[in-house]
Order: C-alpha cells, then sequence, then structure tokens
C-alpha cells in the first residue's frame, strides 16, 4: 500500500519564509514592535500625559554626542532617551502608547474588513444572482476616494476613535471583497467542490468549509497589505486631528504637533513619521514575501 | 460602439445617483439641527419651525432627497453654516488651487512612473529592475503627509532653496512651479510607485505575448517592436489606472494641503468637519466624488481609442 505523506501548507510556507532574509528581518521588527507596544505600560519610563514644564522641547541622547550645547534648552534631560515635546512630555513613552492606537487600529479595522468583505466575496463568486448588486456596491465603496469616505464618516459620527476604526474598515472591504471572489470563482470549478456537492454537503459548508479554507492565501496577503495601508490611513487622520482624541498619543498626532517645532526640534516630527514607516515598509515587504509564496499567480 | 458609450454614460449617472443619495443620507442622520444652525442659537421655538419649514426640513426624508436633487440640478449647493455664503462660489475659488496641485502631481506620476516602469520591465531581474521595484515599495509605505513633511524640511528648512507654502500661482509660472514642486512630488510618490510597478508588470506581459515573439523573428529592431507594438498594449492598464490615481490624487491633495498650507477644497473640507459645517461637507465631497467619477468615464471613453477590441463587445 502507497503511504501517503501529508504536508502540512503552513509549515511549507513557514519554511520558504524563513528562507528569505528580508522577511524574516521585517517580521523579527515588527514582532519586537508589537511586544513592546503591547508591554508600554511597564517598560515605559513615564506616562503619556505626564508634563513636565521645565524641560520643554529636549533633544535626546543625541545630544550628547559631540560638542555640547551651552544652553540648557538644547541639552539632554536624563532617563528621555527621545527627548521631550512641547509640554515636556517623553517622547519614548509616548511613541510607545502611540502604537497602540496605530496597531490596534491597524488590526481591527483590517479585521473588520476582512470579516465582511470575505463574506461578501463568497456570496457573490458563489451566488450568481447575488453577484451584480454586491459588487456594485463595492464598486460605489471603490469610486469613493478612500481617504473622503472615511472623513464622511468621522463628519457623521464624530471624532473618536471608534468611529476612526470604522471608516477605516468600511473602506477595507471592497478590497478583500474583490480579492476573495476573484479566488472563489476559480475554486468553485474545482472537481473537489462537485465531489463534496455530490457527497450531499449543504451550501453553507462547501463556501465557508472547502471554498473558504482555498481562498486563505489570498485573505492572508490582502490582510497584511491592509494593515499596512490601515496604519497609513490612521496616521494620517490624527495628523489631520480626526484620529484620537488628546492627550491620547498616535504616531500621525505626534507628527502634526512634532511639525511645529520643524524648524529647532525636527526629531520630534522625525522619530513617530520614521517608526510609521518602518512599520508599515515591514508590512508591505512580508506582504509582498507572502504573495510570492503562497500564491505565486497573484504577482504583480 | 454607441452600445458601449451609451452603456457607460448610464453606469455614471447610476453612480452620481448613488454617491448623493449616500452624501444625503449621512448628513441626514449626522447629528445636529440644520435648523438651528441656520436660524442662529439666540432662536426661539416658532423661529425655528419657520426656518425648518422654508427649508423643508419638516418633509419625510424621501422628499427632502428630491429637493436636494432638484437643487443639486441647478447647481445651487446652498450656503456655508459659517460664512452664510453660496457654496458653490466658495467652491469656485478654492477648486483651481485643488486641481492645480493634482495636475501638476499627475504629470510627475506619469512622467517618471511609466518609463521607469517600462525600464524596470525591460532590464528584469537586474540590480536596477531590483532597487527600483524595492523603491517603489518603499515609497508606496510612506505616508504622503511625512514625505511633505520631510521635503519641506530638506528643501525648505535646510537648504532654503524653496517656499515653504502657500500656492499663488499656476504651475507652468515660474513662481507657481516653486510652490507646487514639493508638494506636488509628495502626493505624487504613491501614484509614481503603482505606476513603476503596474507598468512593469503590464509590460512584461506584453513582451511574453505572440505578436511580440511574431515581430522579433521578422527581424524587426528592437526599438521599433518596443514602440510600434509592445507599448500600445501595455498601456492600455495604465490609462485604467490613470482614472483611478486622479481620484486618488485628489484625495490625497485634502491632506497635502493641509501639510503644505494650500486654500483649496481639502482645507475647506476639514475646516467644514470641524466646524460641523454639515452643507459645506456634503458638497465638497459630492464635488470631489463627481470630478472623480467624470474622469473615470473619460478613461472609459478613451478605452475605445487604444483599444478597439472593446467596440465589438457588448
Amino acid at each position: 500500500m502507497n503511504e501517503v505523506k501529508r504536508v502540512n501548507p503552513i509549515r511549507v510556507a513557514a519554511e520558504k519564509l524563513l528562507k528569505n532574509k528580508l522577511a524574516v528581518v521585517c517580521f523579527v521588527v515588527l514582532v519586537v514592535e508589537i511586544i513592546m507596544v503591547i508591554l508600554a505600560p511597564w517598560i515605559a519610563p513615564f506616562s503619556y500625559e505626564e508634563q513636565d514644564p521645565s524641560i520643554r522641547l529636549r533633544p535626546g541622547f543625541w545630544a550628547q554626542w559631540g560638542e555640547q550645547s551651552p544652553k540648557p534648552a538644547d541639552q539632554y534631560a536624563p532617563g528621555h532617551y527621545l527627548g521631550t515635546d512641547k509640554y515636556g512630555r517623553d517622547v519614548y513613552s509616548r511613541l510607545l502608547y502611540g502604537g497602540r492606537v496605530s496597531l490596534l487600529v491597524g488590526f481591527v479595522s483590517t479585521a473588520m474588513g476582512l470579516v465582511v468583505g470575505t463574506i461578501c466575496g463568497l456570496l457573490a463568486a458563489y451566488y450568481p444572482k447575488l453577484d451584480n448588486p454586491i459588487m456594485r456596491v463595492m464598486d460605489l465603496l471603490f469610486t469613493f476616494p478612500s481617504i473622503l469616505l472615511a472623513m464622511l464618516i468621522i463628519a457623521m459620527l464624530g471624532v473618536n476613535a471608534f468611529n476612526t476604526m470604522l471608516a477605516i474598515s468600511v473602506w477595507s472591504i471592497p478590497s478583500f471583497a474583490r480579492m476573495v471572489r476573484g479566488r472563489a470563482l476559480q475554486v468553485k470549478e474545482e472537481d473537489y467542490v462537485m465531489a463534496t456537492r455530490s457527497l450531499g454537503a449543504k451550501d453553507s459548508r462547501i463556501l465557508f468549509v472547502h471554498i473558504l479554507k482555498n481562498c486563505l492565501p489570498v485573505i492572508i496577503v490582502t490582510a497584511t497589505m491592509r494593515i499596512a495601508s490601515s496604519i497609513i490611513s490612521i496616521s494620517t487622520l490624527s495628523y489631520l486631528g480626526m484620529g484620537v482624541t488628546p492627550p491620547m498619543p498616535e504616531w500621525g498626532d505626534m507628527i502634526s504637533a512634532g511639525k511645529e517645532y520643524l524648524w529647532n526640534r525636527p526629531s520630534l516630527t522625525f522619530i513617530p513619521g520614521i517608526t510609521v514607516m518602518v512599520t508599515v515598509i515591514c508590512f508591505n515587504i512580508l506582504g509582498d514575501k507572502l504573495r510570492d509564496i503562497l500564491d505565486p499567480s497573484l504577482k504583480d | 460602439m454607441r452600445r458601449y458609450v451609451l452603456k457607460r454614460i448610464a453606469l455614471m449617472l447610476l453612480l452620481l445617483l448613488g454617491m448623493s443619495f449616500i452624501v444625503f443620507a449621512s448628513l441626514y442622520i449626522a447629528p445636529g439641527d440644520p435648523a438651528m444652525m441656520v436660524a442662529g442659537p439666540s432662536a426661539t421655538d416658532e423661529d425655528l419651525a419657520v426656518v425648518r419649514a422654508s427649508l423643508g426640513l419638516d418633509k419625510p426624508f424621501l422628499v427632502q432627497y428630491f429637493m436636494y436633487l432638484r437643487r443639486l440640478v441647478t447647481l445651487d449647493l446652498g450656503n456655508s453654516y459659517t460664512s452664510r455664503q453660496p457654496i458653490l462660489d466658495e467652491i469656485i475659488v478654492r477648486l483651481p488651487n485643488t486641481l492645480n496641485l493634482a495636475c501638476a502631481a499627475m504629470i510627475l506620476a506619469v512622467a517618471i512612473g511609466i518609463p521607469c516602469g517600462i525600464l524596470t520591465a525591460m532590464k528584469k531581474d537586474t540590480i536596477v529592475d531590483n532597487a527600483v521595484t524595492t523603491s517603489s515599495l518603499i515609497a508606496l509605505s510612506i505616508p504622503n503627509f511625512l514625505l511633505g513633511t520631510i521635503l519641506m524640511y530638506i528643501f525648505a528648512v535646510k537648504l532654503n532653496l524653496l517656499p515653504v507654502g502657500g500656492m499663488t500661482h499656476y504651475f507652468w509660472t515660474p513662481i507657481g512651479f516653486k510652490e507646487a514642486i514639493l508638494p506636488a512630488f509628495a502626493l505624487a510618490t504613491g501614484t509614481i510607485a503603482s505606476f513603476i510597478r503596474l507598468g512593469r508588470s503590464a509590460m512584461l506581459d506584453v513582451l511574453q505575448s505572440d505578436y511580440i515573439r511574431t515581430a522579433k523573428s521578422k527581424g524587426l529592431k528592437g526599438s521599433t517592436i518596443i514602440v510600434g507594438h509592445a507599448l500600445r498594449n501595455a498601456l492600455i492598464p495604465l490609462v485604467t489606472q490613470f482614472g483611478t490615481s486622479f481620484g486618488g490624487l485628489l484625495g490625497g491633495a485634502i491632506i497635502t494641503e493641509q501639510v503644505f498650507v494650500i486654500n483649496g477644497i481639502g482645507t475647506y473640507l476639514i475646516n467644514a468637519i470641524r466646524n460641523y459645517n454639515y452643507p459645506v461637507v456634503q458638497s465638497t465631497v459630492l464635488v470631489i466624488a463627481t470630478m472623480f467619477i467624470l474622469i473615470n468615464l473619460a478613461v472609459d471613453l478613451l478605452y475605445c481609442v487604444i483599444d478597439p477590441r472593446i467596440k465589438y463587445e457588448g
């Protein structure tokens, strides 16, 4: 009797991913960042709202290098590794707490978009009657320039973190729906779906077990990329003052507050800026590599 | 051909209708009483009732929507709550700044993105290809407000070469060019990157097709094949992208305007959201969305010209 060796597809994908150095670096950076952000209340040296007017706008640790400035306002305030902002709040602590908002909104809004978008995509692919109505609504959502849609939702519901999350998730829905529908239409025609149906499986089982399982690679890749764009969106909205309510920090909000001091203390803009950039780049590269591994047909 | 055009125009009208409904409905359920905003804080209940009747706010939802549509058809967008001026006039003053910025960005995106995309396709798997593809991924990852701020820091603050912000002239004038170059570049980066990626894959697709092989086997020169045969076909997906990108640029302009302190409709919209100035929010969103739909229609029609195959399909 022939022994059939079972292969775990997740393990195969993980092994392939480990061989790609760039993907591993991005993955490690993101894991470290997520852990630091989760542990913020324990590892942050200060609270995010603690103000100290005596050390306003101080530079970070780099002020200790080279020639020391004679002005006390340009000297490093011990303990404030990345300097302080206009209220004398610790930038490093605010960065950690701010990451909680950015990453949480990134993950949750993507998850909400994923669930709704995937269901819409599956239904549209499986029931030809639903295809046109669902996809035209998706087209309509796509037609709205994304930031405009989010602003409309926020204008309507008011400015707070939850509404921002909702606004961002709405604009993830059509991407998931389109990708899942495309894949599900292919899977639907496969022999094993026919076989399952002839065994008497219910539509719901075929759709949400068999077809969904085969759409997972597409969903994973889309989700990784969407997290990246959701983080850009939340920081953009916060930059415009439509994200979080102060004093809660958020990276985009920190950039916007720092811009005022671009002349004398550019680090206030650059530190959160580089953080957003690195995070988004890591998610995008990871998504890119995952796509090459999980679904090479999707490349470009 | 005629059927295709008619179908597109019908679809556009349907989209416009859907859009106006979303915009109207979203602000209908928004908190705040429009009658109160018009009548002012000191108005009595009787005053409010009069205002409500004159604005038609006492009518059912659908009736109000049709009244709104009727006003839209005559280009009456209502008055702003804060300035009490007709919104249309206020938009017309600001729109040129936004379009100036978006057009300058589009020119940059086309001029840089498409040649780079085609170049990378022809140099596939070389250092040039890898470098351009990787930098395009990085460019897609930088939020445009951040890039704007970084550019402002380097070119306006440190090097003092360009103005920090503002927009007073069109980009083809010398002063306007200096004012527009930083915001346009900040705005265009994402679009440049997506043009590069799409241009590359479109060109690769075309280069693998049979007619290119035939052209090669006929002994045609490389440049003739690229310019005469491949380019035109590779442009088709790029034209679609052009439509979507322009909408993206209009949306992005809202943010870039904030970074570079430009008085366009983005700034108008954001101030309106902050002041709960709902009619302005409604109209600005509608104007931007309408422009986007019209551009997409133009792109669809342009298709017939560059891809004659469409003419024969239903």
